[in-house]
């Protein structure tokens, strides 16, 4: 069980205007703006339970991301991960979870793969039964047979994504964030990551919270969508929630009469994002 | 209950060994940097060589060591390299904390400063031990004057062996602070040079610090860079001995744990105020 409570978190950004003048004045004196990331989120995800965290770009899905898997501190609120506070005791906690980002990479560069995920036996403290039947398992489910003795520098981007999702998962974290898996990943690569992503859900009831902006991840895996703007939740419901949400606003004139239920997911969600102006 | 505090105890030191095998077998995989090294070890050896030679016959009286413990430095110098330049820090580190995959190590069940310590360590080593070899092997076989000789007896080997890893100890805890120092910067580039440039002074890697007019010396000899390669260089030529050795070995201990424990300090504290950018 997952619970966010008023949760606040911003960021504080140097700023200066264009020009030579103006950076050697930022050497003496530095205008600092603080950014709202967060401000007052709340949720609670249950046990088993696939979420999709939807928002446009600095909406604040990756920084609660990092919060709920103890890797920032936010600067008020209260959040439980299974009655754990995630920084509080990082050690412990990160143990229990699994994270994949899709933007950057936890494999060794220059070993093949499956060098990285001994490492990651010791590191978790694996035994090697227990490694044995994952690796097989994650293997069989995300074909890695071939990719395991290549070096990670010499896989393709979707190659790579499979084995960064099994690497997440080798110790059997019963809560599984998934921040963009899908980005730059082509149409096979995608399909056989959401299969996996569903049927892992499904086999192993592993809670799992995805980040994307790829609505048809959302469409193909959750039930349920949490939709943040500008540090803020704005809705949280299904998918036909947000229709409904969409059909309230008919001035807006991307909206055509009558005929919402023809829009594609992207298009109600951009509605959706330009009607709350967080776009 | 007692048991299971030594199993985990077990678990948890089998963790670092397994990043420190890692860091070695990737390290030693890079065979044309280690030739290459190799080479300019040799010319900057025989380079040394020549022009210490040069001073001795100038005027033996004004020369502060035995001139073969002045070849043994040289070459050990040369062999060792890896093990104590500081100016060669662990890249990988920067680019974590520049491109924020500082974020995966951060959901790992470990310590961050135990880990880049067993990294850091590994990586000096597996350069060093390809390094080493053919460089201490031509220098025990080159004619007179220039011969390197064996230590005295099988005592002063064991020492110079210990010294040698408390060295590595020393260099590796300095340079972690010098990572964890940029954690708190935007580029971590200027205090590197800055750093590294006074420590190849101070450790005498330029220059011996016999060489050092008083009252200089005194004081670079209390400094923790006296810890790096000069304690170990000159005890395996008798060069350091008696109290004087003793004493030199004492403070190597000394800023041993002290950066050690400040790293450590540090690093709790840069844990807390990571902030991990975009995506």
């Amino acid at each position: 069980m997952i619970t966010m409570e008023h949760v606040c978190k911003s960021y504080r950004v140097a700023k200066r205007n264009a020009g030579m003048k103006e950076a050697c004045k930022a050497l003496f004196h530095r205008q600092v703006e603080s950014i709202h990331a967060l401000s007052d989120v709340s949720f609670t995800i249950g046990d088993g339970e696939m979420v999709g965290y939807i928002g446009p770009n600095r909406a604040g899905k990756s920084s609660t991301i990092k919060i709920l898997s103890g890797i920032l501190t936010p600067d008020s609120g209260s959040c439980y991960v299974d009655g754990r506070i995630p920084w509080k005791n990082r050690i412990e906690h990160v143990r229990q979870i699994g994270v994949v980002f899709g933007q950057r990479s936890q494999l060794w560069w220059d070993v093949p793969v499956i060098d990285s995920f001994a490492l990651l036996k010791d590191i978790y403290s694996i035994s090697t039964p227990q490694y044995e039947h994952n690796l097989e398992e994650l293997t069989d489910l995300l074909h890695l047979q071939e990719l395991l003795k290549t070096p990670t520098r010499q896989l393709s981007l979707g190659q790579r994504m499979r084995c960064e999702i099994a690497a997440s998962l080798l110790h059997q974290p019963n809560i599984l964030f998934l921040d963009e898996p899908t980005i730059g990943l082509d149409a096979v690569s995608k399909l056989a990551v959401r299969d996996f992503i569903l049927r892992l859900n499904q086999e192993h009831k592993t809670t799992v919270i995805l980040t994307t902006h790829d609505m048809q991840d959302i469409e193909a895996l959750t039930q349920r969508v949490i939709l943040i703007g500008k540090g803020r939740v704005l809705l949280d419901g299904t998918l036909a929630d947000m229709r409904k949400k969409v059909s309230l606003y008919k001035s807006d004139s991307n909206i055509r009469e009558g005929n919402i239920n023809d829009l594609s997911l992207d298009e109600i969600i951009a509605c959706l994002y330009r009607q709350m102006h967080i776009a | 209950m007692k048991k299971q505090s030594t199993i985990q105890r077990e678990f948890s030191l089998r963790k670092y060994f397994s990043f420190f095998r890692l860091r070695f077998n990737m390290g030693i995989q890079y065979r044309t940097a280690a030739a290459a090294g190799m080479v300019t070890q040799f010319v900057w050896g025989f380079m040394e060589c020549f022009v210490y030679k040069a001073f001795y016959d100038s005027n033996p009286a004004a020369f502060p060591m035995e001139f073969s413990s002045m070849m043994a430095y040289i070459w050990l110098q040369q062999a060792f390299l890896m093990f104590f330049a500081t100016w060669m820090m662990d890249n990988e580190i920067f680019d974590l904390i520049i491109n924020g995959n500082i974020a995966y190590e951060l959901c790992r069940p470990v310590s961050i400063y135990n880990m880049w310590f067993a990294k850091n360590a590994a990586n000096r080593l597996s350069k060093a031990v390809l390094r080493c070899f053919p460089i201490l092997i031509t220098a025990l076989l080159l004619p007179e004057p220039f011969r390197m000789p064996l230590p005295k007896d099988i005592g002063t080997a064991i020492l110079f062996v210990g010294t040698m890893a408390l060295g590595l100890g020393v260099t590796v805890a300095f340079c972690i602070l010098v990572y964890i120092l940029s954690f708190f910067m935007v580029s971590s580039q200027g205090i590197r040079i800055l750093l590294t440039s006074l420590v190849d002074f101070f450790c005498g890697s330029i220059v011996p610090i016999p060489f050092l007019p008083e009252p200089l010396r005194t004081v670079v000899e209390l400094l923790p860079f006296a810890g790096m390669q000069n304690v170990p260089l000159r005890i395996y030529s008798s060069d350091l001995a008696g109290t004087e050795m003793t004493r030199a070995v004492g403070l190597q201990l000394f800023w041993f744990v002290l950066m050690v424990g400040l790293g450590k300090w540090l690093c709790r504290i840069a844990e807390r105020r990571v902030v991990v950018q975009g995506g």
